[in-house]
């Protein structure tokens, strides 16, 4: 009788089947660094039924992640977990040895991580790793963990088994992958899963097939604790919810009373300041942004189009020779003060055709105007006198700023081209920073040692300095805790309605997109398959892969909950 | 071929550095060098050519601390007293091979592409030597002596270093700052006078150090196979020459001076990799 | 895009893969990328070759003054005044009288059937001078090598991530092994063990007996050397997050050290290997010279004493092609076992 089937039947064993797998009261961890105690999870206290899932949400920082490490005893090198309470399938694990622990993890515990890429082994075939868990718990001899691997691979989903199997995870796709790491972390049948921000970092295509893969096993009876930063997907799984900050639970209920009752003014804001087509309009954060009415209106632009791209091709040659046409005919025109957002998964061609619009990658086929004269078409020395029209803020900032320089000389050297006295250009700098919502306390300060929502705003007063008619924001949000993001989000909203700067966003969060975007471009394979307003594209969408898409978004309607589900 | 990295450098973990007592000690040498090259009757305990027969060949002891040699010569003061010459050379090798890694690798990451191909291919070409032997073929060629040994050193270490720079520099190049700078509407040469080379060659005085201790190791192999500066002068690779006749008998002849070599190169290394984490530490 | 019939509770209908293209089309073109791969590499070396050669044979037209005299001179030792008639059989048995191409021309296609020219001080081929030292040498080299695999391996197993002031020691003994000046570690083992254990014989010979001090001393700095690299990327692998995911199966932490981190860590040792060849080649010259063990080491010490250049630039290009050679190797291998890290 194999491990499926006890768990399918309990009554098979003849036992009575316990209530609650896991508890745990007042759970605390710190760290001791340098002698000195760093609090990191301050008070953690929830029960896990069969079949049940409980969600602990959170930003960076929260100490969601430590939480469920240190539930299979995995908190790291250095660290005090402490507890009044910790008990798994009814057995004190507070004094678990490490060879306890060892014997609980994989066997009674399955832990999945985030990004199959990074967490299989790259060097190893995918049955190796999903056999692991099989040897490692003296399970079946070779044989039967050869078959066991193909069968928990045709479980999760992965065709052709047999092929894969021998696979590196490599040669896998994104999804493929995912599940090859699903499959390794259940091997043994676990009757507790935690899954670590399962679906970070993925297409929202493949994210929706992990999901359905959770959703599975809570059917077959497991217990789920599910860690992420996205309510969204969250709402899709949980019974229960914690929200978690600076190692405090703040609000913890049934997901209907969380979500749709908040009562704590955190979790409020985190429901708030989740973009999707129904915030379209509003503002997403608490915080007042600063006076960007102050914000100079960018050079009047007479009239016609800012930015037009027509029939843009771009090739790239692998050194093995064969050609990937990561652009394939891709037009679009961008009109003053309006926001076009292209959207697409990995590997659809929007980051080059934003790099192609700004002249950052040679053309190998189409043309680009800016401001109704030639882009593409001219050398760079020609392009350069145009360049203040058009600036680009990146996913990463910090690797676009030079590591020597403060953000004084980031500024300065920013207005070198437009500005020409040092005084003109030192009372713009104070401008630039009172525009994007920072103190003039920064000047001084490095890249490194600035917030990620800071670094950013720095990145966009860089990308103001010049007064730029357009400005390409190529994953500029995708990067940030969803309470900083929806900050950044309502600056760029200010600043265009007071300067009338045009935006192309580019991004794969379909949410960000339909909030902020006046017009959309659906981007496959390097090619355009649907454009519209962002109502036709989400309401009305005509093409099979945006329909696709729109489908694989996790549905989150936080006005839907609260009026009762 | 370029595949394949090979770090020219050893990559010291940054823990050895951070010990203070290390740098101490390394601080601490480095004055004491500087004394005896500049003036060494300060340290010596005795008169470095003055013969003394009676006393050949005494293990290390109170009245020499250091043993004497086959012509009874105290040891220790030999040591100090060539110091000068062996500093020298070091330093003169070093630098010769940082100039030539420096001219090489810059070209190799900024020059336009035919001319880059070539110096890249031409570095990866005197990489295949390995040092020492890149450096007895220009001895044979040219003839044993010090000035010879500083140009032979050079040589042979400044493919390796070669290589480092250009990595550097193309990593720079590629940078996402550059790519900023560049949308920012910056010119080329702007942008390699302002980002590139700085950030590229921010790392050099750090490097330089750690080819100082390569340099004087390399010297003194170079010396102790008779082919760099002879005897009767105290450079310590002379010394390491002159003992080896005597190594079953007298072995600290060749064993101290080593010795005081190594003590140099760690104290060099470790002053290198510190300036190295301290200038990264305003970075990332 | 097909919808399937996997439309459950979350989100309607996600797509299941496309089926794959067949496996066996798979492998063929992937056979193909590694065949163009290895090409290119091989096209690589193979320049590299040439312009050492091309460096060998400009080196040896570096001597001042007429190499015929000079010739007449190193083999006489003494330097004097040559007749015309002295000079030509001289002339006509080195092809001095031929155009430099003409004698670079000669010299690569000697290069290629095996022959490095004529020795200027005896009166025989220079492959024949090196061949007669060659094994010794190399089999010194190889049980380096090994030996330096075995320290660092077991070394860095050892002492990497096992919090800082292990790892402090750790790499502490790593910079000063790698170091040490070949003549003066030899010199202390050979005091040490030779004389005064008596472990092994003063005066090597061919044996077994004859390598293990020798073979030590290129050993430890090179293992120092790799162990540097190894230790911190060893220490980066530990933390990455299959590890952590092994540990969740269940591993242990030895487990997780020697099935999974070992191989990432290897990684740039391997690389090393093929430079390490020729380092310790080249270490073995100043090795040999210690242990009085025979070898192409003092035969090079003598050549460049006497100003033999042909001799000096064949052991220099020789040791040359095995260091380009053993590269190509490792470098081909990387592409077979991960093509990954070819692809950046």
């Amino acid at each position: 009788m194999t491990i499926s089937e006890t768990i399918d039947d309990p009554t098979r064993l003849g036992l009575d089947w316990p209530t609650t797998r896991l508890r745990v009261e007042n759970l605390r961890v710190a760290f001791a660094v340098d002698g000195a105690r760093r609090d990191v999870v301050t008070g953690v206290s929830f029960a896990l039924s069969p079949g049940e899932c409980v969600a602990i949400v959170g930003e960076s920082g929260s100490g969601k992640s430590v939480t469920a490490r240190s539930l299979v005893g995995l908190a790291g090198r250095n660290a005090i977990v402490e507890s009044d309470t910790f008990e798994l399938h009814h057995e004190d694990a507070r004094s678990y040895t490490a060879r306890q622990w060892r014997r609980v993890r994989g066997r009674d515990v399955g832990f999945i991580l985030q990004d199959a890429l990074v967490s299989l082994d790259p060097l190893r075939p995918v049955r190796a790793e999903i056999a692991e868990a099989l040897r490692l718990h003296r399970w079946g001899d070779r044989a039967a963990r050869s078959r066991r691997v193909i069968e928990l691979l045709t479980r999760v989903g992965v065709p052709f088994p047999e092929v894969r199997a021998r696979q590196r995870p490599g040669q896998l796709s994104g999804g493929l992958r995912q599940r090859a790491l699903i499959a390794s972390a259940i091997a043994l049948d676990p009757d507790i899963v935690i899954a670590d921000e399962p679906t970070t970092a993925l297409d929202v295509t493949v994210q929706a097939q992990v999901l359905a893969e959770l959703e599975k096993m809570k059917q077959r009876g497991a217990s789920l604790i599910l860690i992420s930063h996205d309510l969204s997907v969250v709402a899709q799984l949980a019974d229960q919810i914690l929200v978690m900050q600076g190692g405090a639970v703040l609000e913890q209920g049934t997901a209907a009373e969380v979500l749709g009752a908040p009562v704590h003014d955190y979790t409020k804001a985190l429901i708030a300041a989740v973009p999707s087509e129904h915030t379209r309009g509003r503002t997403l954060s608490p915080t007042l942004v600063p006076a960007a009415a102050n914000v100079e209106a960018s050079h009047p632009i007479s009239h016609g189009p800012v930015l037009e791209a027509t029939g843009l091709v771009k090739r790239f040659v692998a050194p093995d020779g064969t050609v990937n046409r990561a652009v394939d005919g891709v037009s679009f025109t961008v009109e003053a003060g309006e926001t076009l957002g292209i959207v697409g998964e990995s590997g659809s061609g929007k980051s080059t055709t934003a790099r192609l619009a700004l002249g950052l990658e040679k053309l190998d086929g189409g043309t680009v105007r800016l401001l109704g004269q030639d882009w593409s078409a001219v050398n760079e020395r020609r392009r350069r006198r145009l360049r203040p029209r058009i600036s680009v803020v990146y996913q990463d900032p910090l690797s676009s700023f030079d590591p020597r320089w403060n953000v004084e000389r980031i500024l300065l050297d920013a207005l070198r081209s437009t500005e020409f006295s040092k005084a003109a250009r030192r009372s713009r700098v104070l401008e630039l920073l009172d525009m994007v919502g920072l103190s003039a306390e920064v000047l001084g300060r490095f890249p490194l040692r600035l917030s990620g929502g800071q670094r950013q705003r720095v990145a966009i007063a860089r990308a103001l300095a010049s007064r730029p008619s357009v400005i390409v924001l190529d994953e500029a949000v995708s990067a940030l805790d969803v309470t900083i993001q929806a900050q950044i989000l309502d600056l760029l909203v200010a600043l265009q309605r007071s300067s009338g700067v045009s935006y192309l966003f580019i991004s794969h969060d379909l949410g960000v997109i339909s909030h902020l975007s006046d017009r959309v471009l659906v981007m496959k394979d390097g090619r355009v398959v649907e454009e519209g307003t962002p109502d036709e594209i989400f309401k009305r969408p005509q093409h099979p892969y945006t329909r696709e898409l729109i489908a694989s978004i996790p549905d989150f309607d936080p006005v839907a909950i609260a009026a009762g589900s | 071929m370029t595949a394949i990295r090979v770090t020219a450098i050893p990559t010291i973990s940054t823990r050895l550095a951070r010990l203070p007592w290390g740098l101490y000690a390394a601080g601490a040498l480095v004055v004491l060098l500087g004394l005896a090259a500049i003036a060494p009757q300060l340290l010596a305990t005795s008169d470095p050519y003055a013969l003394d027969y009676p006393a050949a060949l005494q293990a290390p002891s109170w009245a020499h601390w250091f043993g004497t040699d086959e012509s009874g010569r105290d040891l220790y003061s030999r040591i100090v007293y060539g110091t000068r010459e062996s500093l020298l050379i070091g330093l003169g090798a070093a630098g010769v091979g940082i100039v030539l890694a420096l001219l090489l690798g810059s070209l190799a990451a900024l020059a336009i592409k035919p001319a880059a191909v070539v110096v890249d291919r031409f570095v990866e070409v005197m990489f295949a030597f390995p040092a020492l032997l890149l450096a007895l073929l220009l001895i044979a060629i040219a003839g044993p002596s010090a000035a010879t040994e500083i140009f032979a050193v050079g040589l042979g270490t400044a493919p390796g270093y070669a290589r480092m720079i250009r990595g550097q520099v193309l990593a720079a190049k590629n940078s996402g700052y550059v790519e900023a700078a560049t949308a920012l509407g910056h010119s080329r040469a702007r942008i390699v006078r302002a980002h590139i080379l700085p950030n590229a060659l921010r790392p050099l005085v750090a490097v330089f150090a750690l080819s100082v201790g390569q340099s004087i190791v390399w010297a003194s192999s170079l010396s102790f196979l008779g082919l760099g500066v002879a005897p009767p002068s105290s450079e310590w690779g002379a010394l390491l020459d002159a003992g080896r006749a005597y190594i079953t008998q007298a072995g600290w002849l060749v064993v101290v001076p080593g010795l005081v070599i190594v003590a140099v190169a760690l104290a060099a290394t470790t002053i290198g990799r510190h300036l190295q984490i301290n200038l990264e530490k305003g970075e990332r | 895009m097909t919808l399937t019939s996997s439309s459950r509770g979350v989100a309607a209908g996600p797509a299941v893969e496309p089926a794959p293209p067949l496996p066996t089309s798979r492998r063929a073109s992937r056979l193909r990328i590694v065949a163009l791969v290895v090409a290119r590499k091989v096209a690589a070396a193979l320049v590299v070759l040439w312009g050492a050669a091309t460096v060998a044979f400009f080196a040896q037209l570096a001597l001042p003054g007429d190499r015929a005299t000079v010739i007449l001179n190193i083999r006489a030792g003494q330097a004097q005044q040559r007749t015309a008639a002295e000079l030509a059989p001289i002339n006509a048995e080195y092809g001095l009288q031929h155009p430099v191409l003409q004698q670079y021309w000669d010299y690569l296609r000697g290069l290629v059937a095996g022959d490095f020219g004529t020795s200027y001080q005896q009166f025989r081929p220079v492959t024949s001078i090196i061949g007669e030292q060659l094994g010794a040498t190399a089999t010194l080299s190889v049980t380096a090598i090994l030996f330096a695999w075995v320290l660092m391996v077991v070394w860095v197993t050892l002492t990497a991530g096992r919090g800082s002031r292990v790892g402090a020691l750790g790499s502490l003994v790593d910079v000063v092994a790698a170091g040490l000046p070949a003549y003066w570690l030899g010199i202390i083992l050979l005091l040490v063990f030779a004389l005064g254990l008596r472990w092994f014989p003063v005066i090597g010979g061919t044996g077994v007996d004859g390598l293990i001090l020798p073979a030590l001393t290129l050993a430890i700095p090179l293992a120092g050397f790799m162990a540097q690299s190894t230790r911190a990327e060893f220490e980066r692998a530990l933390d990455q997050p299959f590890v952590i995911s092994a540990r969740m199966r269940g591993m242990s932490d030895w487990g997780v050290r020697l099935r999974h981190v070992l191989r990432h860590a290897s990684i740039p040792a391997v690389t090393l290997s093929g430079w390490a060849l020729g380092a310790t080649l080249s270490g073995a010259v100043i090795v040999e010279s210690i242990f009085s063990r025979p070898g192409i080491g003092s035969v090079l010490v003598s050549a460049v004493n006497s100003q033999d250049l042909p001799v000096v630039v064949g052991i220099v290009t020789l040791v040359a092609v095995f260091y380009v050679t053993a590269n190509l190797i490792v470098d081909i291998a990387y592409t077979l076992i991960d093509p990954r890290l070819e692809a950046s």
